[in-house]
């Protein structure tokens, strides 16, 4: 597929956490309309990446390239600024205040008068949009479940119009309805034009939606593939070996079917 | 109305309509732990039924006058007080900053001959100028707030006692109109009632503007009998006080002037951005920080404000003694001023509170400490009694808070 302008490169990214590389040597472009998987195993470094994107750890080393010019993503201010919108894994809610203020928070309409109305209309309008089953959006978040805590979260990164947006774990909580109509709501993100750097550990997903999947591997970069790449050259990528506890497993389970 | 409204589209949520639905709703609330300004209701009625039996002086309208005339120092102290509440954090040198406000006005408009009005403000700066050091310490060193403000309760003291030097005490000119303030200006009673009939009038017209909108905007309303009761209760209970107060001299003008200062933050932490950043920082600061709100920025504002207002109070309460000596701010000032934010239902954990638990709270405290005076009790006995009180304020956050938890609500 043609592709769109280059958004976001990422090279020799390097973070380091005392005696810990985190990641080392990343690189990552992300162009306009085009969703990038962010895979691999547990302490990969995938949620490093994403919060190093997001301006909340600044990297040791390396460069940022946003839209061909060089920044430095000292805050998360200056990432949202920048037009990049992210859903965090443990979501980053303020359980005291209710959906309209969490969806508005930082970016409330009219800073000296709020205007309740109409944030509350345009929360009611987006999260129909995403097919949310919010009971009400007065009631704070603590009373809302796991999954309906996602959806807000995912409709607050969609409110600025940000150029991409990161998912970190996006479906993990959701049920099945819930997870197709995020996964429909990333390709109606594509074809809006914004980019999205989407990570998950369920392969059926990221082969749903992904152009291209970013293999990491212990903090590094280990190979681009695409959706048609099959699940046992992944697998192969994300756990460093054609012979792994997958493979193994697998092989068993046909043994014992055979 | 064409089709669902967009917040009465989902079938699992009851809607409370009406005059009965609100009732519901708000009893709802109470059992789950949401008390608002319950206890606070409950806590007056039964310190009223205590006091005016054992001495019906306590009643009198010219003691309420007083009351209210000692209230306006402490809980423009309080104020400040519900501002670091708000975010989680304390401030124990609210005293100490009152005192050496007090002190500072002595020493540059008595003693050095400054503009009354000048005076005022340099003790105001000084409180914004100590609120920053403050903030700059939690930002930057990430200092407990209350090990910093433990450390400035014995530096402020400290000031308060130099300026002061050996005389001990700067007596205020009695004709002065700062000392009239603090002692007998009364509002006229058309003032009175004209402040007493103004928030019902405009909490009418907003609602019914509010009403309009939501209706425009398909949303639904709570309902036109809702806003009127509200609104009647509050006017009827407002002039019932005024009219009580008018038996006696009146509505002080030192009161008018805190309820403007409660009506000017609630305001602000209700309806204006700055205000929800500070329930947010309050409820989740790394949540509020990855959205983009500079949670040192907001830090640094609360503790600026809380500062300042103490300041204030300490000129108030100068005002009120026509002197400004080595006592102020002392004794019971910091205690007084935080447990009258906690009593009001500002929640110590931070995330939830108001401007009026400030107001509401101060007249517990103020009520029980008018109450033992009159029954002639020694201010060891005082002491002993707004401790206890304090303690059982918190203890009933403590519960609400798990309640609260228990029912799903922050």
């Amino acid at each position: 597929m043609e592709q769109g302008e280059l958004i976001l490169k990422l090279r020799g990214v390097s973070k380091q956490f005392g005696a810990v590389t985190a990641l080392k040597d990343i690189e990552l472009d992300v162009h306009a309309g085009e969703v990038v998987a962010l895979v691999g195993d547990n302490g990969a470094g995938k949620s490093t990446l994403v919060k190093t994107l997001a301006g909340v750890h600044q990297p040791t080393s390396g460069t940022i390239e946003w839209c061909g010019t060089p920044v430095t993503l000292d805050s998360p201010g200056t990432a949202l600024a920048l037009g990049i919108a992210t859903v965090f894994q443990d979501l980053a809610l303020c359980e005291n205040l209710d959906v309209v203020a969490n969806l508005f928070l930082g970016h409330e309409l009219n800073r000296w008068a709020l205007d309740e109305v109409e944030m509350e209309v345009r929360a009611w309008t987006l999260l129909q949009e995403l097919a949310a089953r919010i009971p009400s959006v007065r009631e704070p978040i603590a009373s809302l479940s796991g999954g309906q805590r996602q959806t807000v979260a995912i409709a607050r990164s969609l409110l600025l119009d940000p150029k991409i947006i990161m998912l970190d774990e996006p479906t993990a909580a959701l049920g099945v309805a819930q997870t197709a109509e995020v996964l429909n709501l990333i390709e109606r993100v594509r074809e809006r034009g914004h980019g999205v750097i989407l990570i998950s550990h369920n392969m059926e997903d990221v082969r749903a939606v992904a152009d291209r999947i970013v293999v990491l591997r212990l903090g590094q970069n280990n190979g681009v593939f695409t959706a048609e790449t099959s699940h046992q050259e992944l697998v192969a990528a994300i756990t460093g070996a054609s012979e792994n506890s997958v493979s193994r497993r697998m092989a068993r389970k046909q043994g014992e079917v055979a | 109305m064409s089709g669902a409204q967009l917040d009465r589209a989902d079938t699992r949520v009851r809607h409370d309509e009406g005059l009965s639905g609100a009732l519901r709703a708000f009893f709802d609330r109470v059992r789950s732990g949401d008390l608002g300004m319950l206890p606070v209701f409950i806590g007056l009625l039964l310190i009223t039924l205590v006091f005016s039996s054992l001495n019906p002086v306590f009643l009198a309208p010219n003691n309420l006058v007083n009351l209210l005339f000692d209230a306006a120092a402490i809980g423009l102290i309080s104020l400040g007080v519900v501002c670091v509440l708000l975010l989680g954090e304390i401030d124990l040198s609210i005293g100490s900053m009152s005192g050496l406000s007090s002190a500072l006005v002595g020493v540059l408009w008595v003693n050095s001959g400054l503009p009354m009005l000048l005076a005022i403000l340099g003790a105001v700066l000084a409180g914004a100028a100590v609120g920053f050091v403050y903030g700059f310490l939690r930002n930057k060193f990430e200092m407990p707030s209350f090990v910093a403000t433990l450390a400035g309760l014995l530096a402020l003291l400290g000031l308060q006692l130099y300026l002061l030097g050996a005389t001990g005490s700067i007596n205020l000119p009695y004709t002065s109109p700062l000392v009239k303030f603090g002692q007998i200006l009364i509002m006229p009673a058309w003032l009175s009632y004209l402040a007493a009939i103004l928030p019902g009038a405009l909490m009418v017209f907003s609602g019914l503007k509010t009403m309009k909108r939501r209706r425009d905007a398909n949303l639904s309303s709570p309902g036109l009998s809702v806003l009127l009761a509200r609104a009647g209760v509050l006017t009827v209970a407002l002039i019932g006080c005024v009219a009580y107060l008018e038996q006696g001299r009146g509505v002080p003008y030192m009161f008018g002037v805190f309820t403007l200062f409660v009506v000017a933050l609630d305001y602000a932490l209700r309806r204006t951005q700055w205000g929800r950043s500070m329930f947010a920082v309050g409820g989740n600061a790394e949540a509020a920080r990855r959205s983009g709100i500079s949670v040192k920025r907001i830090r640094l504002s609360a503790f600026m404000l809380c500062s300042s207002l103490a300041a204030l109070g300490g000129v108030f309460a100068a005002s009120r003694l026509a002197s400004a000596s080595q006592q102020a701010g002392t004794g019971d000032v910091n205690l007084n001023a935080i447990a009258a934010a906690v009593i009001g239902g500002t929640s110590l954990f931070g995330g939830r509170g108001s401007a009026w638990s400030a107001l509401l709270g101060i007249i517990v405290i103020q009520a029980i400490s008018n109450g033992l005076t009159l029954l002639n009790l020694s201010s060891s006995l005082r002491y002993m009694i707004t401790g206890g009180v304090l303690a059982i304020a918190v203890i009933v956050d403590s519960l609400a808070r798990r309640s609260r938890a228990s029912h799903g609500r922050a």
